[in-house]
């Protein structure tokens, strides 16, 4: 390996400088004793600092859990925030092991940025927020009117695409950062917001006046917003993908933070073996049997992760919707533990 | 004349007669003011507007930033108007203090953790303490100053900051070799130290000086990087604190500080190459200057932050303050070369020709004669870059470090503050700040600039 | 310096230097080390791969497979392997010493050929590891590389475009001409609009006016010491909030209108035989032109004045107000008209393009204002009192004597200046004015990945751009210069 001939080189005499993965991820994540996790810079229910700089949100919990999986300790992991620019080279460099940063999963980035998607663990949709003062009740009365948004993401793309459709005069006004835009709606520069609409329900928070907005009905696009790894490690890649079925499928069983004690006595076959009691589940992805239960046990099931983040109870107030389990009418399914 | 001679009646004064004052229009505050704002029409009016300009500027100013300003509270409530769900009068503008007191700790320190806040002060004290006498001409043990500043400062920051304690495996040989441990460190300083002996060696005999005190100089070199990155590895027992926690000022002063302090040696280097005789090296310098100061600082962090990844081999990833900051050396080192070779440029044909006279080898020249006054007429000029560095480090928001105004503009985003007055609040204690440690550096620089001004034009 | 050659030999003198055997085969041993060590770090340790890839680039010009014959790694190997042949070359030539007692080291040519050639090496070196390393890596991401994404669809949209009819299908090649576009133009608005108020400070920094000065000075001190990005931000996230709202916009009268989503300029419609009134304005303008040469060697030869300013004045407005009326006035105005969503017609401004021109303009107007000051600082004393003398006026003083003389010392650093301002046009990023930076170092690099490709090109543009503007500066300084009889 070529690792480290530079590294050191210069890092005798300055700050951080890591040597990280190139072909077994997992080697080097328990070698370095934590997870690099890329988030974003700042959005509330998926990835959030807090005043005392401590990480929250539902993409943070996913990077949680896959550092409760490897190591029974969810706290081992480095958040790196990052820019919708710096996200997807950050993977390819080897600075972060795990994008986990709202990312809408495409075609043209699973197969052309060399990376793979491991899952979805939020659908998402992109929506429109207006002032309601405005009187619009629907996005195909918004003809002339400006929109801002976040330059280099799909819901840029989606905008023209839904616009041009629809015939509807339109003008962009595209920002850097997310709190940029927002910044440039409160004052009014636009009339429309869009993004995602889980996006909307969180940056609505810091608006001035949350109240005066509203977010209407139309979705115009899919957006399944999952977890990326480098393509390559299949290994690694296994880890973060049955991370969040983990999650899915303690929920399915009724398996939560909460019961999480009794459950460990179950006699229910397919809660042994998503808690390790029963089977060698753990081993084949290269962890100890118990990486599920730790999940559970440290992080929560999905149902868990999504109330205390953006569910009905937060200042989100997002309801389960698509993100619902399948037999309840959602698209959340994790293949069995089997 | 009549009365001078015979006439009975006249009158010849004894004394002088006590000076009149000057007419009010002409001393005093009227007179100042007529003859230096009311002389002519046009002047007049030029006036008159320069006080309708002040009067539309400066009370609002006032207003918003004092008698208006709430200067207590515990959240939004405090800045906003009973419609927005405050406590204010409707229409009610002027700054919200607060906020600024509740963030104030993460504008200086960012998100460092607060238990450890005390390196960071350290760091804060050992930096005025060191510069503040460096910067002051008439103090004494200038070497001695700058040698703490230039050397242990930097190393004690380092540790201070990140918490020391970094494992070194060696860097040389390939790993088939030797396994990376303490051992191969050793190894392979040993080699690299026997390397550069060589080629001081090397150099030494060509540009004909003696090679022992090269090879001496060389020697104690190595051996104080050996002895620096020892103390980086002890353990002192310190947390480590991730750049990313970094922020705020705190940021600033190392990206700033350390562009400059970077920037020094490599610009020195480049001013000298391209005032060469050596055609590759004069291209190269000229290519290197021109390249970096063509193109614009954000675009050097772009490629710091996206672009520099892929230059690496696979597997080596750099800290993303690291690479920021690499970027900015280099960026600053350009126009570092050009402020030196102004220095150097400066000096008359003789201080060369006598320096030659005297047999001194090229680099005994610069080293004895051209550098110490070359260096010592552009003071102003490297503060003035500094100052320009210091404004410039604000562009690191742009690729998602917290400077100090990055933090400032990362908190708006904290709904407990929000309030319209928020963000013009939070600039205009930016501005203030950044205001404050710009003019007293360019009044420093105006002051210098007096001083080594000998008077020979 | 120790390293001036004491005398010059004639260039033959290389031809039966004994120590000729000993520079080439250090030449060669430099060329094939470099090529050893490139084959055995980028090509698997393929001896001959650099050697196959340096033969692919003729090929490749050859044949038009422009994709093999832009392989950068190979172009490094020829410029570097021209670099030492060239150095070898050059001390044949031209560097000869008479010197040739003493070993190696005393010899300055030599030594220098010897630093030169370590130096070449270890460059061309860097420029292959970081090339290797680069296409490696995104070779094993995965990642597209070369210039194909240029032809592309670009699929968002772009609110300002006003040199190019800019669609969402249209490619990111556009996309980068647009860019382009818009940084040209709040560069050049920039410079004027700076250039003119930093000159109105800089003098009333020197007004005997004390309000005036002391103004001048204060602005000079506020605006120079705050970063520019805040400015950028006050002026457009502040200002903007004061700007009325879409629906109410401020009405300018035959101005236009301005709101929170820009500036609406009336639009200029032209009828029929409006292409008579530009043509009037450039036969003005070379009219103009013409009338101040003539004038001026008048006044040389006869030393009466003759009033070039107004006359000057009436052919430039005159003529095409003349051409204007006699075509009957084919000129029409379409007026703005507020709607729901903002104004409707008219020819907008985003309010991006204001806040960036007045943050540029306002912040590298205080940096003018003190190159104008010191450059009339500059200027003796005597010069004014000389003109002062002579009967000028103030302000006959200040054009005729004393800012002719200032602009040999303030050309230098307006330069300067004038580069940074273009280059800072970049910060907006921050605001999202679509300029090169923004939309196609931002946007279409966020959307095809190609980092590499994308910044080389948006720096090379900026090399380009600082170079033309230092060329046309160095052009207008030699004209400016004193003239030395």
């Amino acid at each position: 390996m070529k690792k480290k001939i530079l590294s050191a080189a210069i890092g005798v005499s300055v700050l951080g400088v890591a040597g990280a993965a190139s072909a077994a991820t997992l080697d080097d994540v328990k070698a370095k004793g934590f997870v690099q996790c890329g988030v974003s810079q700042g959005l509330p229910g998926f990835s959030n600092p807090d005043d005392k700089g401590n990480w929250t949100g539902i993409d943070v919990d996913l990077c949680r859990g896959i550092a409760a999986a490897i190591f029974g300790d969810d706290t081992k992991v480095k958040y790196v925030p990052l820019s919708a620019k710096e996200r997807f080279t950050a993977l390819q460099s080897g600075e972060i092991d795990v994008l986990s940063r709202n990312t809408t999963w495409t075609m043209s980035r699973d197969t052309q940025l060399g990376l793979n998607f491991a899952g979805v663990n939020y659908y998402d949709g992109q929506g429109f927020m207006v002032r309601k003062d405005l009187g619009v009740k629907s996005a195909l009365e918004l003809s002339g009117a400006s929109v801002c948004t976040n330059t280099g993401t799909t819901t840029e793309l989606n905008v023209a695409d839904y616009f041009r459709a629809n015939k509807l005069e339109y003008e962009i006004v595209a920002f850097e950062k997310a709190d940029e835009v927002v910044a440039a709606y409160d004052a009014g520069r636009c009339d429309v917001y869009t993004t995602d609409q889980s996006g909307l329900y969180a940056q609505r928070l810091k608006l001035t006046n949350p109240g005066d907005h509203m977010v209407l009905p139309e979705v115009i696009s899919k957006e399944p917003l999952g977890p990326a790894v480098r393509q390559g490690d299949d290994q690694w890649f296994n880890i973060v993908k049955w991370t969040h079925f983990a999650m899915v499928d303690a929920e399915e069983l009724g398996v939560s933070k909460a019961n999480f004690g009794e459950m460990m006595n179950s006699d229910n076959p397919e809660v042994k073996r998503l808690l390790g009691t029963e089977g060698e589940f753990g081993a084949a992805l290269g962890l100890g049997n118990d990486w599920a239960a730790n999940i559970v046990k440290l992080v929560g099931n999905y149902a868990e992760v999504f109330n205390a983040n953006v569910g009905p109870d937060t200042d989100l107030a997002i309801a389960r919707g698509t993100n619902d389990l399948w037999s309840r009418g959602g698209l959340q399914y994790a293949p069995p533990i089997r | 004349m009549a009365t001078s001679a015979g006439s009975k009646t006249g009158f010849v004064r004894q004394t002088m007669e006590a000076a009149r004052p000057a007419p009010i229009t002409e001393v005093g505050l009227v007179g100042w003011m007529k003859k230096n704002l009311f002389s002519s029409v046009p002047n007049t009016v030029l006036t008159l507007v320069a006080i309708y300009i002040v009067w539309v500027t400066v009370p609002p100013l006032l207003e918003f930033s004092i008698f208006n300003a709430v200067w207590s509270g515990d959240n939004r409530a405090a800045c906003t108007n009973a419609e927005q769900g405050g406590l204010q009068p409707e229409g009610w503008f002027g700054a919200c203090w607060p906020y600024v007191g509740a963030y104030f700790k993460q504008f200086i320190y960012g998100r460092y953790p607060a238990a450890e806040y005390w390196r960071v002060n350290i760091v804060y004290f050992m930096f005025v303490a060191g510069l503040v006498p460096l910067l002051i001409p008439s103090l004494p043990y200038k070497r001695e100053n700058a040698l703490f500043m230039f050397l242990i400062f930097p190393v004690v920051t380092f540790i201070l900051l990140t918490g020391g304690h970094i494992r070194l495996e060696g860097f040389l040989l390939p790993e088939a070799v030797m396994r990376p441990s303490f051992v191969k460190f050793l190894v392979d300083f040993g080699l690299l130290t026997a390397l550069a002996v060589a080629i001081g060696y090397v150099i030494a005999r060509g540009t004909e000086s003696n090679p022992a005190p090269m090879i001496r100089n060389i020697l104690f070199a190595m051996g104080g990087l050996l002895v620096i990155a020892l103390l980086c590895a002890v353990n002192f027992g310190l947390r480590h604190v991730e750049t990313d926690v970094w922020g705020g000022l705190l940021v600033t002063l190392v990206i700033a500080v350390t562009g400059i302090v970077a920037s020094l040696p490599l610009g020195i280097l480049l001013a000298l190459g391209r005032r060469s005789q050596m055609p590759v090296i004069r291209l190269f310098s000229v290519i290197f200057i021109e390249f970096w100061r063509g193109i614009p600082l954000i675009t050097v962090l772009f490629m710091s932050s996206v672009m520099l990844p892929l230059f690496l081999p696979e597997g080596v990833t750099f800290d993303k303050l690291l690479r920021a900051l690499i970027g900015v050396a280099l960026f600053s080192a350009a126009y570092m070369a050009e402020v030196v070779r102004g220095g150097i440029q400066a000096l008359p044909k003789g201080q060369y020709e006598g320096a030659m006279a005297l047999g001194l080898s090229y680099w005994q020249m610069m080293q004895m004669i051209i550098l110490p006054q070359a260096l010592k007429l552009v003071i102003p000029g490297i503060v003035n870059s500094f100052i320009a560095l210091f404004k410039d480090t604000t562009l690191v928001l742009i690729i998602g470090l917290f400077d100090f105004l990055g933090q400032i503009q990362s908190s708006y985003s904290d709904s407990s503050w929000a309030s319209p007055v928020q963000s013009l609040t939070g600039y205009f204690f930016a501005a203030l700040v950044y205001w404050l440690f710009c003019f007293s550096m360019s009044r420093y620089s105006i002051f210098m600039e007096r001083r080594l001004d000998t008077g020979h034009r | 310096m120790a390293d001036l050659p004491l005398t010059g030999a004639p260039a033959s003198a290389r031809a039966d230097d004994p120590r000729r055997s000993l520079v080439i085969a250090f030449a060669v041993l430099c060329v094939v080390a470099f090529y050893a060590s490139a084959a055995i770090c980028f090509y698997g340790s393929d001896l001959f791969g650099p050697i196959r890839a340096v033969g692919n680039i003729f090929t490749g010009l050859f044949s038009g497979r422009w994709g093999t014959a832009f392989n950068p790694m190979a172009w490094i190997t020829v410029l570097f392997t021209l670099g030492i042949v060239m150095r070898t070359v050059s001390w044949f030539g031209f560097e000869g010493q008479q010197s040739y007692a003493g070993n190696f080291f005393n010899d300055s040519g030599l030594r220098n050929f010897f630093f030169e050639m370590l130096l070449l090496g270890v460059l061309g070196w860097l420029f292959w590891f970081i090339v290797g390393n680069a296409v490696n890596n995104l070779a094993a991401a995965g990642i597209a590389s070369g210039f194909d994404f240029l032809r592309r669809p670009a699929g968002f949209g772009i609110n300002f475009s006003p040199f190019i009819n800019y669609q969402e299908v249209s490619s990111y090649g556009t996309v980068y001409f647009v860019g382009l576009g818009n940084t040209l133009l709040v560069a050049i608005s920039g410079i004027i609009l700076a250039t003119m108020i930093g000159f109105m400070i800089g003098i009333a920094r020197l007004s005997h006016n004390w309000v005036i000065s002391r103004l001048a000075y204060v602005y000079v001190e506020v605006m120079r010491n705050i970063p520019l990005l805040l400015w950028i931000f006050v002026w457009y996230f502040s200002v903007l909030r004061l700007l009325p709202g879409k629906a109410d916009p401020l009405d300018l009268g035959p101005f236009g209108l301005l709101n929170i989503a820009g500036f609406y300029a009336p639009l200029p419609i032209w009828g029929e035989g409006a292409a008579i009134i530009p043509i009037a304005l450039l036969v003005g303008i070379v009219g103009a032109i013409f009338l101040g040469r003539w004038a001026s060697a008048r006044q040389m030869a006869t030393g009466q004045q003759f009033p070039v300013f107004w006359a000057s004045l009436g052919l430039i407005v005159g003529l095409p107000l003349i051409a204007y009326l006699a075509a009957g006035m084919p000129l029409t105005f379409e007026m703005p008209t507020p709607s729901r969503f903002g104004p409707r017609g008219g020819a907008r401004v985003p309010p991006e393009f204001l806040g960036l021109l007045v943050a540029l303009v306002t912040y590298t107007a205080s940096y003018i204002a003190e190159i104008v000051r010191a450059g009339i600082l500059a200027v003796n004393k005597g010069q004014t009192e000389a003109s002062h003398a002579l009967g000028l006026r103030q302000g006959q003083a200040l054009r005729l004597v004393i800012v002719p003389q200032a602009m040999r010392v303030i050309i230098p650093p307006m330069t300067n200046q004038y580069l940074n301002l273009t280059k800072n046009s970049s910060l907006a990023v921050a605001i999202a004015y679509p300029e090169l930076v923004s939309v196609f170092a931002g946007t279409v690099l966020n959307q095809t990945g190609q980092a590499v490709e994308i910044l080389l090109m948006t720096m090379l543009t900026y090399l380009t751009l600082s170079i033309l503007v230092s060329l046309f500066m160095n052009w207008f300084n030699a004209k400016m210069a004193l003239v030395e009889r």
